[in-house]
């Protein structure tokens, strides 16, 4: 039983890993990028040592651990990579139709 | 060592590749510290399977200190990459 959970969330998670990683090979810009690479990963790396925790049950508090660090540490790194790559005016790709930030920017500027 | 797990690790080697290749390939340094970021997450989890495919409790501690010294790098270029040294 335990086995047949474990590889359960095992691929669910290990198929996430996959997709983001299509998702940084594919996509137009950095902030695509990052928001494929990101998320899916975080969710995969999660799913995948949570599975293995659950298929060895003697590991289970461990891989928790790097559960949870994967968790917290994950989304800081691509906030800052996101916010380097903006203020360092990275462009977005041609077919984006909305930038908020530039908006903001011109709103401060003009005040 | 099953038929589900040789997926598992063929599909995580393919997300490795793919990583490799945008990090080699990316236009913008802030391109490729993307890909090395997604690689980083990527090689934690396979770290945490094979350490399971091969029976050793050593691996969980090497993709813990795996985790904290890539988050540690990706920080570290992010502010370079902002404000300079």
């Amino acid at each position: 039983m335990n086995e047949i959970v474990g590889m359960a969330v095992t691929g669910f998670g290990v198929a996430f890993l996959f997709l983001g990683s299509l998702g940084v090979f594919r996509l137009p810009d950095v902030y695509n990028r990052l928001q494929a690479g990101t998320k899916c990963t975080t969710l995969g790396a999660f799913c995948t040592t949570i599975g293995v925790g659950i298929m060895e049950p003697e590991w289970f508090w461990k891989t928790l651990i790097i559960a949870l660090f994967i968790l917290a540490t994950n989304p800081i790194s691509a906030h800052a990579l996101g916010r380097a790559s903006r203020k360092t005016g990275v462009p977005l790709c041609d077919r984006s139709v909305l930038d908020k930030s530039k908006e903001f920017e011109e709103y401060r500027k003009g005040r | 060592m099953g038929v589900p797990m040789i997926i598992f690790l063929g599909l995580i080697g393919a997300g490795v590749v793919l990583c490799i290749l945008r990090m080699l390939g990316g236009p913008s340094p802030a391109d490729r510290m993307v890909g090395v970021d997604t690689f980083s997450t990527v090689t934690v989890a396979l770290l945490v399977l094979l350490g399971f495919v091969m029976g050793r409790k050593i691996y969980l501690d090497v993709s813990l200190v795996y985790a904290l010294l890539t988050f540690i790098g990706t920080v570290a270029v992010a502010r370079y990459l902002e404000r300079g040294i």
